[in-house]
């Protein structure tokens, strides 16, 4: 007859391992994650990052490169280049990858040198505010630009730029 | 019938001197060896000690502790066992740099400036040279370092190909001596990242033909702290005195992860 005796069967049962709670809070991992937040903001500054490029440099080349080049950037260029949608798109695109890669950027070198839990809160709180200020304004901007504005009988206003004249009169 | 040859002896690796002090004399030089100590029975804060010292050319790092150890000041503290580079005790910060003490030739380093030793970073000190190693010991713990094999055990060994085991050849050479994961400025942060270490020992497994659970230790590395918080600054590798190409081996563990999401 015998009988089950767990503690006996497993005399370690119930006894610390060594130096266990000797460990410095701050290296515990307290919180494993789930999902893959970490692994899609990973790949998603590589992909963003290759993007990048070519939407850059392809903004950088038509605006100083073709035509009269560095010349011809003024009020009226940056208006007729938003009349086009697809520079409208273009610009969006760039806007929105450009501010997502540097947030999320700025987000892993304030994980990787906060040491502190309140500063990394803080620090993450005043990015996370400005990205989104920045981005719905853009985003506002390049929607809504209207470079001729007019008052309610029609007539332009008074800082409106003077190429405005040829097209409403 | 056949003559006998005569076998000539074969030439010496070593280049001995004919005459004078022969195979005796090694060349002979001065170091100052210059430690960081910390003892919280003597002192709060750590201080550093110098010592003049004669080494010979074959001499180590090690060497030269054990002089000071044994001959000037026995209160110095540091850990080896093996002394020969395969136990992995006496990893340390050597010149700024993660090294074994006994892998490194004193006649490598510059010994017209003293040869600064410090304990390896972001592991707690406990004295002079020697850390805490249970938090690197806790993340290599939870990668889960064992084979785990579902189906029967077979009457003879569990059969793989010379490419299977070439596969993941590189990382079977860690000695767990924490000079990757301490040269790691991520791990300096908080230590909450699993560091290169426990990422190369997970490596093993996961590219094992043998091992089944190679889904839950990748699942384990796709934490917050995993292998998403490296940033491939290639210190590990530069620091590991076994010659393992640990941000490769880190990388392909990234896009083992990647490829399993997809």
């Amino acid at each position: 007859m015998t009988t089950t005796n767990s503690e006996a069967v497993l005399p370690a049962q119930g006894i610390e391992a060594p130096r266990s709670g000797r460990i410095d809070p701050k290296y515990l991992r307290s919180n494993p994650s789930s999902g893959s937040f970490e692994m899609v903001a990973w790949v998603f500054m590589r992909v963003s990052g290759a993007a990048l490029v070519v939407l850059i440099f392809v903004h950088l080349f038509s605006n100083l490169m073709v035509g009269e080049g560095i010349h011809q950037i003024d009020f009226a260029f940056v208006a007729g280049k938003w009349a086009n949608p697809v520079w409208q798109f273009w610009d969006l695109t760039m806007l929105w990858l450009a501010m997502l890669h540097g947030t999320n950027g700025m987000r892993t070198i304030i994980n990787d040198y906060a040491e502190k839990d309140s500063t990394r809160l803080w620090l993450k709180s005043i990015l996370y505010l400005a990205s989104t200020v920045i981005i719905i304004l853009g985003t506002l901007v390049i929607f809504t630009f209207e470079p001729c504005l007019v008052d309610d009988a029609g007539n332009l206003m008074d800082y409106a730029p003077s190429f405005c004249e040829n097209i409403v009169n | 019938m056949s003559t006998p040859t005569v076998e000539k002896e074969p030439a010496s690796k070593v280049d001995l001197a004919e005459s004078g002090d022969g195979a005796g004399a090694v060349q002979e030089f001065d170091i100052t060896l210059k430690v960081r100590r910390y003892d919280p029975e003597r002192a709060e804060d750590a201080w550093w000690d110098e010592w003049e010292l004669t080494m010979f050319g074959t001499d180590r790092v090690l060497d030269a502790l054990h002089r000071v150890k044994w001959d000037v000041d026995g209160t110095l503290t540091f850990r080896r066992s093996c002394a020969h580079g395969i136990c992995g005790s006496d990893a340390m910060r050597i010149n700024g740099r993660n090294r074994l003490a006994c892998k490194t030739l004193l006649k490598d380093l510059d010994t017209s400036k003293p040869i600064v030793v410090e304990a390896i970073k972001g592991l707690p000190v406990e004295k002079d040279l020697i850390v805490d190693m249970e938090p690197f010991f806790q993340s290599y713990r939870e990668i889960m370092p064992f084979m785990i094999n579902n189906s029967p055990a077979p009457t003879a060994e569990r059969v793989q190909s010379p490419e299977e085991r070439q596969r993941f050849d590189d990382t079977t050479k860690c000695i767990l001596c924490a000079a990757c994961t301490s040269s790691c400025p991520v791990f300096w942060t908080d230590g909450q990242y699993f560091g290169p270490a426990a990422i190369v020992n997970a490596h093993r497994f996961i590219f094992d033909s043998r091992d089944d659970a190679g889904d839950m230790r990748l699942e384990i590395l796709n934490d917050k702290e995993g292998v998403w918080r490296c940033r491939t600054t290639f210190n590990c590798t530069e620091a590991c005195p076994r010659g393992i190409e640990v941000t490769k081996a880190i990388q392909e563990v990234k896009t083992a992860i990647l490829t399993r999401s997809l």
